[in-house]
């Protein structure tokens, strides 16, 4: 593209170089990356061995050209269907619902899961107009269809969004026959009992368990 | 009122959204301050000792401070977290609802006491009340006043005659009552029955205590909630986010109507 040096949003002198200048503008627009940041990036890249930069470049190139979305549990993956999804090993009678795919790297760290996943790619937040219409919510009603799944684990975010849409994929579950679960809830690892919130707190009383022997 | 450098007060968490990697900033809408939007550090993460504190619809004391582009939430200590709204949908969406009205209707930092515990006692009211729905419409009318656009249901909006005891007309557009004599001469117009009016009246004047003795049968229910939403979307000219997810509710609530 052979536009001519515009002033960028990052507020770069139209002096710095057109290519320049246009890498700025895109490391712009990435979150967490402002004005400065963006041009330190760009600087450091200048200075970068050129086959450095084009594994940089080829890398994201091959992120965007490979992965899609495994059609049935909706995680980004570069085979279709995931390697989780094929996994034989793996426990067919029960689907975890996870918010986002990082979610899935999180609860695989535990390794104490092991059955399949399905990614919702949100939240139900009605003050943003974000409803189950958005969400993969009637893909997961169609992986319902089969009966190999016996348990539908609800691992949304414990806050409010998390909540609105557990509470709303209990209702639709519920007369499907399934069993429905939720996370548990209360106190975090090397929390502070006093910093509790209530709500935590009545939920943690709730869930109490006997101490082992 | 000018907020100092570091403040304490009492506050409704409205809404959130994310900033950064671990960071939200909230809308905090306070008694005395009104409504100022505050940086939340770290709460994302599963050690904060903030985040829950901090969830929307939930009353609490917090310290700001005054940050460079916004202010800073220092220290929060929860003291009401409405937990039966978080454990029914139906009352959620609605509380909701409420909250995003207060958050779309007021301007940000504009000292506004009455429409602070408003929206406290609706919040209660949600909790419990029988007809949730009641209790929104009465949120409705008591914010559109407080806010100055209260409708106007004694004259008709064209004549300025006083309103007849009969089938009339609501106006979004004109702000109130339209009689059958104008209403051809205004755009937007909708039929107001009778018993709508009076209901509508009785929102406006009397307590809510008072109001709630009125039994409603839901078609005069779903009258007075389609004049008030469409007016509400005219006075803001926009939609209402949570009120899309409300409807879906109900029509979702007929049993049997998803098929897998």
């Amino acid at each position: 593209m052979n536009e001519p040096t515009r002033s960028t949003s990052s507020g770069q002198a139209p002096s710095a170089a057109a290519p320049v200048a246009r890498l700025i503008e895109e490391f712009h627009k990435l979150p967490g990356i402002g004005p400065k940041s963006a041009q330190r990036l760009t600087y450091y890249l200048l200075r970068m061995p050129p086959a450095e930069a084009r594994a940089l470049a080829q890398a994201i190139l091959e992120m965007k050209e490979k992965i899609t979305f495994c059609s049935p549990c909706q995680n980004v993956t570069d085979v279709d269907p995931c390697r989780i999804c094929t996994d034989d090993q793996r426990d067919r009678e029960t689907i975890c619902v996870v918010e986002e795919p990082l979610d899935i790297l999180a609860l695989e760290r535990t390794r104490a899961y092991r059955g399949l996943y399905h990614v919702l790619h949100g939240a139900i937040s009605p003050m943003d107009g974000i409803g189950p219409e958005d969400l993969k919510v009637a893909e997961l009603l169609g992986r319902l269809k089969s009966n190999d799944v016996h348990e539908v684990i609800l691992a949304t975010n414990p806050n409010l969004e998390g909540e609105a849409t557990a509470m709303y994929l209990g209702r639709l579950l519920r007369p499907l026959g399934l069993r429905v679960t939720r996370l548990a809830r209360g106190l975090p690892a090397g929390g502070d009992l006093e910093y509790a919130d209530d709500v935590t707190l009545t939920r943690a009383l709730e869930g109490r368990q006997e101490v082992g022997a | 009122m000018v907020a100092p450098r570091l403040y304490k007060t009492e506050a409704i968490v409205l809404r959130q959204r994310k900033l950064g990697e671990a960071d939200r900033i909230v809308t905090l809408f306070t008694p005395l301050y009104g409504k100022v939007d505050a940086k939340a550090k770290g709460v994302r993460k599963t050690s904060s000792r903030m985040s829950g504190h901090l969830q929307p619809l939930t009353r609490c004391l917090v310290q700001l401070a005054q940050g460079r582009a916004r202010e800073v939430v220092a220290g929060c200590q929860g003291v009401e977290s409405f937990q039966p709204l978080r454990e029914d949908l139906d009352r959620l969406s609605r509380a909701l609802y409420a909250a995003e009205l207060v958050d779309r209707f007021l301007p940000e930092r504009v000292e506004s006491r009455a429409t602070y515990s408003l929206l406290l006692e609706t919040l209660r009211r949600l909790q419990t009340a029988e007809a949730p729905d009641f209790a929104l419409r009465y949120f409705e009318m008591r914010l559109l006043e407080s806010s100055g656009f209260g409708p106007d249901l004694g004259r008709c909006q064209g004549c300025q005659s006083p309103v007849q005891a009969q089938q009339n007309f609501f106006s979004p557009q004109s702000g109130g009552v339209v009689c059958p004599g104008c209403a051809a001469g205004v755009a937007g117009t909708r039929v107001l029955s009778l018993n709508a009016l009076k209901l509508l009246r009785l929102l406006q004047r009397e307590a809510y205590a008072e109001a709630a003795r009125v039994r409603l049968p839901p078609p005069l229910a779903d009258e007075i909630e389609r004049h008030l939403r469409s007016y509400i979307v005219c006075v803001l000219e926009r939609d209402v986010n949570a009120a899309a997810f409300i409807e879906r509710l109900r029509r979702e609530e007929t049993p049997h109507a998803i098929k897998v």
